[in-house]
């Protein structure tokens, strides 16, 4: 009668010492920290790095998809403007 | 007997999980002592003497802005406190060399300046943002620790902290 109920806290541990091993090395392993930031930081990174090709790029979006004012950009989605 | 035998090492394997989930690195912070710089494994510049002084230690990279606004602002300090005791080390975290030193190249500090190539240090600091500064006092115990670079405000809250561990006695050999 006393040897289930050691199995069962014991279970209980390990349960618990797993999740939490478990669960902070896979937290560890996702998260980016401050000092590996700098792929991050890079401008590349930036989706607005290129004005005239962003411009260029939403224009030839909207004109194809006839999707103008989607993004808050009047006209009328003819690809004339 | 046998079933206390598996119960223990069930238990022992219980305590090696729970050992091994503690085991990350806590962050430092102000009260406690600040890791060796000579046992870091620091490359790229050579450590001051810090014995007894009071320690500005600044991590930094060349991708972070606020670093780059941080460096003139360094320097000031340095040339201001150098005379009673002040050490500045700036300890650059970038994965490559060639940044680490284009970077010294282009803002020319008037302090100390080491690459964290393997992020040995940063790691066992963990700090918690780009910059984070740390005041160490003469007996090697972070007092202040600043997360982040916002100009003059934290000019003027290093200055009054530097002069308050300056004017604190010299421990006793």
């Amino acid at each position: 009668m006393k040897a289930p109920s050691l199995k069962l806290a014991l279970l209980a541990a390990l349960g618990a010492a797993a999740l939490l091993s478990g669960g902070c090395q896979a937290a560890s392993a996702v998260r980016v920290r401050p000092w590996e930031r700098g792929a991050l930081a890079d401008d590349t990174m930036n989706p607005d790095r290129d004005a005239l090709g962003a411009a260029m790029s939403e224009h030839v979006y909207f004109s194809r998809e006839a999707a103008s004012g989607g993004r808050g950009v009047g006209g009328s989605g003819c690809g004339c403007n | 007997m046998v079933t206390l035998t598996r119960n223990s090492r069930a238990l022992g394997a219980a305590a090696a999980l729970a050992a091994i989930a503690a085991t990350s690195p806590a962050q430092v912070a102000p009260g406690n002592s600040f890791p060796s710089l000579s046992a870091a494994g620091l490359d790229g510049g050579v450590l001051p003497f810090t014995a007894g002084k009071v320690v500005l230690v600044d991590f930094w990279a060349s991708w972070c802005a606020p670093c780059k606004a941080s460096f003139p602002v360094y320097s000031r300090i340095q040339s201001d406190y150098a005379d009673r005791g002040l050490v500045i080390v700036a300890v650059g975290v970038d994965d490559g060399l060639a940044a680490f030193n284009a970077f010294v190249a282009k803002l020319k500090p008037s302090f100390v300046t080491v690459h964290d190539a393997n992020h040995a240090l940063v790691s066992g600091v963990q700090v918690p943002t780009m910059p984070t500064s740390y005041l160490v006092d003469r007996t090697g115990k972070v007092r202040f620790m600043h997360p982040g670079f916002h100009g003059d405000q934290t000019e003027r809250e290093l200055r009054r902290e530097i002069e308050m561990l300056l004017a604190e006695k010299t421990p006793a050999p």
